[in-house]
């Protein structure tokens, strides 16, 4: 037991394991509604379009966080405002945007010569974590998880039933856009943990993972939650021990909740097969004589 | 006095217009936004209170384009819009819009008594919860409904019949009086038919006013008080066996 506790001795550990359990959560929780509105492929985009906006920030000495996030609420901004209009298809908008985004930064980075810190970009460093990241990123945590209690009514009405929502009067176009700017902020911390090319994982894998478990929101929630510290221990954990890239080792976690709780379900179902299929046909029982 | 601010609207809350129709439309114009030409031309309808009118016509005649101007979504070009007397938007709480069944998300992961429950929240607006009075409106129009037993299943696990009570039971929960269905027999076989056109006459014998957009012809006789015939984006006036009587009495 020792041999795996021991690592938290360590003040640097004690921060990763704040930094990357506070991130998993928030990730987790936002991206409930970011997989059940099929949003994962601007998850995606929004982390990668940082690149540019983190790599201006290293170049001219700024916070790297605040670049990142510049960078990602900018794109959230263009991609709320492209899906409005018909002349490009919002996932080719997307495509376009977030390769290009993606591509400037790498073309940057190549100028300063210094490939170590693209990689910690690219890759993230959650054992460099120090205490100002850990306030910005509990800041984003607090923000994330106050909107999304706050305001989940609207949210959900408006991925379940947008039409309806609009007759009263709730416009589903700026929940979208409230839920864009909270994805941008989350992306952003995840950036230190897991780094730009992973950071989606955090934002779908566990929310994805929940979805299989559960039918209720509140619940797929707290099962994303505690799924998503659980990886993040574990991953650090592992990381650790075998001394390989604790970023990748905390998403490889999550890859196998996924896949342990698909093969849960495919075996539930062959148990009790009437468990959880919808219903097709129209039940007789529900007709009262006319 | 100004009345009060009507939550998620910059509208104010108005009361109905004493002896105003549910429905009043007059020589109503509708474009579609980069579409050419109009999806309504000159329709005029009145619906009197505490009757249910059927809204026929051929696909593409404008059933749904009338529906959604009296529920806002959609702008009119041109003519009146009265709901209860007053104009759209004003009373948008005493207004429920049954959208098509393919418009909503029944994979969501929602239970049948929380989506009655949204019925609630155009009383409630931002950052204030359901209360136990709103939960208890929800679950008197799942019981009115016969939805009670299913209440904590989620949406998708209804059948096509009972989704559509579902809304139904929403509109119940919201106190709405003017009830807009659009197409709500698509896809649910016969059976299931005869139960909604029962859920529907019971709404109405409690008072409320329902409009219905539907092509299925075979029940206009008994079950609707008033038929309106729509074609091209305008009210049809040829007479069609057995319902001309009808229409005549219902359109202006």
């Amino acid at each position: 037991m020792d041999y795996l506790t021991a690592p938290f001795r360590y003040g640097f550990m004690q921060n990763a394991i704040l930094a990357a359990v506070l991130v998993g959560v928030t990730c987790a929780v936002l991206g409930v509604h970011v997989v059940q509105r099929r949003m994962a492929f601007i998850g995606e985009a929004l982390a990668h379009t940082t690149l540019p906006g983190l790599v201006i920030a290293h170049l001219f000495g700024w916070s790297l966080s605040l670049g990142g996030l510049c960078a990602a609420l900018a794109t959230a901004l263009l991609i709320g405002w492209a899906s409005r209009r018909d002349a490009v298809k919002e996932d080719t908008a997307i495509g376009v945007v977030f390769t290009g985004m993606f591509a400037l930064g790498v073309l940057l980075m190549s100028r300063t010569r210094s490939y170590r810190d693209l990689t910690h970009m690219l890759f993230g460093n959650v054992l460099g974590v120090t205490t100002e990241d850990l306030w910005f990123i509990g800041g984003v945590a607090a923000v994330v998880l106050t909107c999304l209690a706050l305001f989940h009514k609207e949210l959900e009405l408006t991925a379940c039933d947008p039409i309806y929502a609009e007759v009263i009067g709730l416009r589903a176009d700026l929940m979208r856009f409230l839920l864009l700017g909270l994805v941008a902020l989350a992306v952003v911390t995840g950036i230190q943990t897991v780094g730009v090319v992973l950071t989606s994982a955090l934002l779908i894998t566990p929310a994805a993972t929940a979805a299989l478990l559960s039918d209720r929101m509140p619940r797929r929630m707290l099962l994303g939650a505690l799924l998503a510290t659980a990886c993040s221990v574990a991953g650090l954990t592992a990381s650790y021990v075998t001394e390989t890239s604790s970023g990748s080792a905390i998403v490889l976690c999550c890859t196998a909740a996924f896949m342990a709780a698909y093969a849960a379900r495919s075996a539930w179902h062959r148990l009790r097969p009437t468990a959880a299929i919808p219903v097709t046909k129209d039940e007789p029982s529900e007709v009262a004589p006319a | 006095m100004n009345d009060p601010w009507l939550p998620y609207s910059r509208g104010r809350h108005a009361e109905p217009v004493q002896g105003a129709p549910a429905l009043l439309a007059e020589s109503l114009f509708v474009t579609y936004p980069g579409a050419h030409g109009l999806a309504l031309r000159g329709v005029s309808v009145r619906v009197p209170c505490g009757t249910c009118a059927a809204l026929i016509g051929p696909n593409g005649s404008g059933k749904s384009t009338l529906l959604k101007a009296v529920a806002g979504l959609v702008s009119v070009a041109s003519g009146v819009v009265r709901v209860h007397g007053n104009p759209v938007g004003a009373c948008h709480h005493r207004l429920a819009y049954l959208p098509q069944r393919g418009e909503i998300d029944w994979a969501f992961p929602i239970s049948v008594e929380r989506l009655v429950l949204t019925g609630r929240y155009v009383h409630l607006g931002w950052l204030s919860w359901p209360g136990s009075r709103d939960r208890e409106i929800a679950s008197a129009a799942l019981d009115h409904l016969g939805l009670s037993s299913l209440a904590d299943r989620q949406i998708g696990m209804l059948s096509g019949g009972q989704q559509q009570k579902a809304l139904l039971a929403r509109a119940l929960a919201q106190e709405a009086d003017l009830l807009l269905l659009d197409e709500p027999f698509n896809a649910v076989d016969a059976r299931t038919q005869d139960s909604i056109y029962q859920a529907m006459r019971s709404l109405r014998d409690g008072g409320k006013t329902l409009v219905v957009a539907t092509h299925d012809l075979s029940r206009l006789d008994g079950a609707f008080d008033a038929v309106v015939r729509l074609r091209d984006g305008q009210v049809e006036t040829k007479p069609l066996n057995g319902v001309a009587g009808k229409e005549r009495a219902w359109t202006t």
